[in-house]
């Protein structure tokens, strides 16, 4: 169990970013760096961490940071890791940083195709369920239901199951976190961090301006979207699927919060009728139904001993 | 020393990639570009090639990974064609004002649809204003020479902006030619080890392409404006001491001239089309036509300054395009007719579009250009409008 006073109190997430108060995944960025160090190359595409750093000729991050194309992500840190393999530099940990539009809609080529090649880094999706930037439309990583500029009755379709996407490419490490749960969060980054190859989190990170919810509700936030299920907590480590302890309450039926509790803070649900809250209550007992049949098992096979 | 060889314009763009000792090549499969990547793959796969090869899933990521490893400092090579670089267009423009010096060669092929995999200039000149180098070859030692010489200009820290080498597709990319090349040594004193403009460094690290508000953007693209000002003055003279040390074909840096210095009537092309003017003006020649050719090798940056003093001179330019700006003219033809614009006495100027999706220009055709052209002047009809060479209506 990772103590949170142990964590490196060198902070290389600046102070002054341009990040939104209550902004969630400013918070993964800094405790991303604090297990990562300095040794580490950022590959970001536009996503809000783009606005995060700051202007030019100023920088909050104190990393080298390659700011790169949306779609490009996966390339980007592919060329990076060649370039680094061909110098003989092999203590620097590449990381591609990418919000979820970056992630699960335009960057899911370039990604798919870095993981197939088993590329030497970690990717990291923080998944504010829109595209948050520009004012938050709809992307493929938005929840059923949810209002978006784009879907301004609600969307109509499910959130896009990134993990197993990266799960079907078979690499050696895939984990879900939310930094409402710091320390689950830092084990999984450092975990991360030990092992070589393709590894991928998937961060939930709570967008007040994006979720219409009160800034001061991030974390609280992050918490209930785990104890109602709406995002499960789990590991695949060389295919073999665990839901991770902060997930465990939402396992029991009677434990697990309704989903009500983590809808009714968020003015983004404000327009669902009680039918469709029970809709998505529904869907989510039947995702918990399938994890708790996958904990432990195989996500996917092992190819090679 | 050097040495002959026997091989396709694709294969020698191979072998001029491991002969610069290109460090990462990312690239993505696409006729007639393929020998290239598999050139490549196999002088990696079988040691010969000291080189990281990435087998990228499309020509957008090709580009990526190129940058992605140049931001680290090393040498970087890729190759594509038509589509391919179409779907690179948007990280052309991101390799370029991050001023990485990435070269590629283009295997010149025609867009779809409907699907054609010949010949013609229309995926590259497309790409004009990107800031990229664009250097068209009308043979494959041509090839080989203007890539090594590439990396030369490129990574001059007066330049530091990326270059493409224009092969056309079939007519030189599948077509077995000798060529010259030199021992390693000899490149490797001509073209010493890449020092970058700028690095992705842990121990001085910095944000590279984060947010610049319009106070310092426009700078950042003056900056770029006047690299390939100075990659114009840098080109020739890379050119002259290549082929002074290593005893190779100088072709006359921005553009191959052939019999213009009297000529009245000059056959302006670019490619394997200036290989076939070349022959049609000795035999025109013979015939007391006094034509020459200018063969356009160096499009970006565009020769402006030699083309004026071809302009002051001649009578008329013959501008062939194997290219179509659609609602306007050849892409070629405005360029020429820009520098041009405010000479104090003009040339006659005369369009002709040739050689689309691959048909065939011969010196038949070229000849029959050369008439026309003198036609137009002796007899002054003709002069507006866009000749389509052997179109059928």
């Amino acid at each position: 169990m990772v103590m949170l006073k142990e964590l490196s109190k060198e902070e290389l997430v600046l102070p002054g970013n341009a990040s939104c108060a209550g902004c969630a995944a400013s918070l993964a960025l800094r405790l991303t760096l604090k297990v990562m160090g300095s040794r580490t190359i950022f590959v970001v595409p536009a996503c809000c961490t783009s606005i995060i750093q700051g202007q030019f000729p100023a920088t909050a991050l104190n990393i080298p940071v390659l700011n790169i194309a949306f779609a490009a992500t996966g390339a980007a840190a592919s060329g990076v890791v060649a370039g680094l393999r061909v110098r003989g530099i092999n203590d620097v940990t590449v990381i591609g940083w990418a919000g979820d539009g970056g992630t699960v809609d335009i960057g899911i080529q370039a990604l798919s195709g870095a993981a197939e090649r088993r590329t030497d880094f970690i990717y990291i999706c923080y998944d504010n369920e829109a595209y948050g930037n520009t004012g938050m439309q709809r992307s493929g990583a938005t929840p059923i239901g949810a209002w978006t500029t784009t879907t301004p009755t609600g969307k109509r379709e499910f959130k896009k199951d990134m993990a197993f996407i990266m799960a079907a490419h078979r690499i050696p490490y895939i984990a879900t976190a939310t930094p409402s749960y710091p320390t689950d969060f830092i084990e999984k980054l450092e975990k991360a961090k030990k092992i070589k190859g393709t590894r991928y989190l998937h961060v939930l990170t709570p967008c007040p301006p994006g979720w219409r919810s009160d800034a001061d509700l991030s974390i609280e936030l992050g918490r209930l979207a785990v104890q109602t299920g709406m995002w499960v907590l789990f590991e695949i480590e060389n295919g073999v699927f665990s839901i991770s302890s902060p997930s465990r309450i939402a396992l029991d039926k009677t434990k697990r919060k309704p989903v009500e509790e983590y809808l009714k803070l968020q003015g983004r649900f404000g327009h669902l009728t009680t039918n469709e809250v029970v809709q998505i209550q529904k869907a989510v007992d039947a995702t918990l139904d399938y994890y708790i049949m996958l904990n432990g098992q195989r996500a996917y096979p092992l190819l090679i001993d | 020393m050097l040495k002959t060889i026997v091989e396709t314009g694709n294969r020698v763009a191979g072998l001029a990639a491991l002969t610069a000792r290109a460090q990462v090549v990312a690239a993505y499969p696409i006729t007639p570009q393929t020998q290239i990547v598999e050139k490549i793959a196999e002088l990696v796969d079988s040691g010969k090639m000291n080189a990281e090869y990435i087998c990228v899933e499309s020509e957008h990521s090709a580009m990526s990974a190129c940058i992605g490893a140049s931001t680290v400092g090393v040498r970087t090579f890729t190759a594509t064609s038509a589509h391919g670089l179409a779907y690179m267009h948007e990280m052309l423009q991101w390799a370029s004002a991050a001023r990485l010096p990435i070269v590629m060669a283009v295997v010149n092929r025609a867009m779809g649809p409907p699907w054609n995999i010949w010949t013609d200039h229309g995926d590259s000149l497309p790409q004009r204003d990107t800031g990229w180098i664009q250097i068209y070859c009308a043979s494959n030692q041509e090839i080989f020479d203007s890539i090594i010489q590439a990396y030369r200009v490129c990574e001059d820290q007066r330049v530091l902006m990326p270059a493409m080498i224009c092969l056309e597709g079939f007519i030189l990319s599948h077509t077995n030619m000798p060529i010259k090349i030199p021992d390693q040594k000899e490149i490797d004193d001509f073209l010493p080890r890449f020092k970058p403009g700028w690095i992705l460094d842990v121990e001085n690290p910095v944000s590279h392409g984060n947010i610049v508000t319009p106070e310092y953007y426009m700078e950042l693209r003056y900056y770029m404006h006047d690299a390939l000002q100075k990659a114009k003055q840098l080109i020739p003279e890379v050119a002259r001491e290549y082929s002074e040390k290593l005893g190779l074909p100088d072709y006359g840096g921005l553009i191959d001239k052939y019999m213009c210095d009297d000529a009245e009537v000059i056959l302006v092309s670019m490619g394997t089309m200036g290989s076939e003017a070349k022959l049609t003006v000795k035999k025109l020649r013979a015939g007391g036509y006094r034509v020459g050719s200018a063969r356009i090798r160096v499009f970006r940056p565009f020769p402006r300054e030699t083309v004026r003093e071809m302009g002051t001179r001649a009578k008329a330019l013959a501008i062939i395009d194997r290219d179509i700006s659609f609602g306007m003219e050849g892409i070629l033809f405005t360029e020429i007719r820009s520098a041009l614009f405010d000479l104090p006495k003009k040339p006659l100027t005369k369009n002709f579009i040739a050689g689309l999706g691959g048909r065939d220009v011969t010196q038949i055709d070229i000849e029959k250009i050369a008439k026309k052209t003198y036609q137009i002047l002796e007899t002054g009809v003709g002069v507006e409008g866009i000749d389509w060479v052997n179109i059928r209506r």
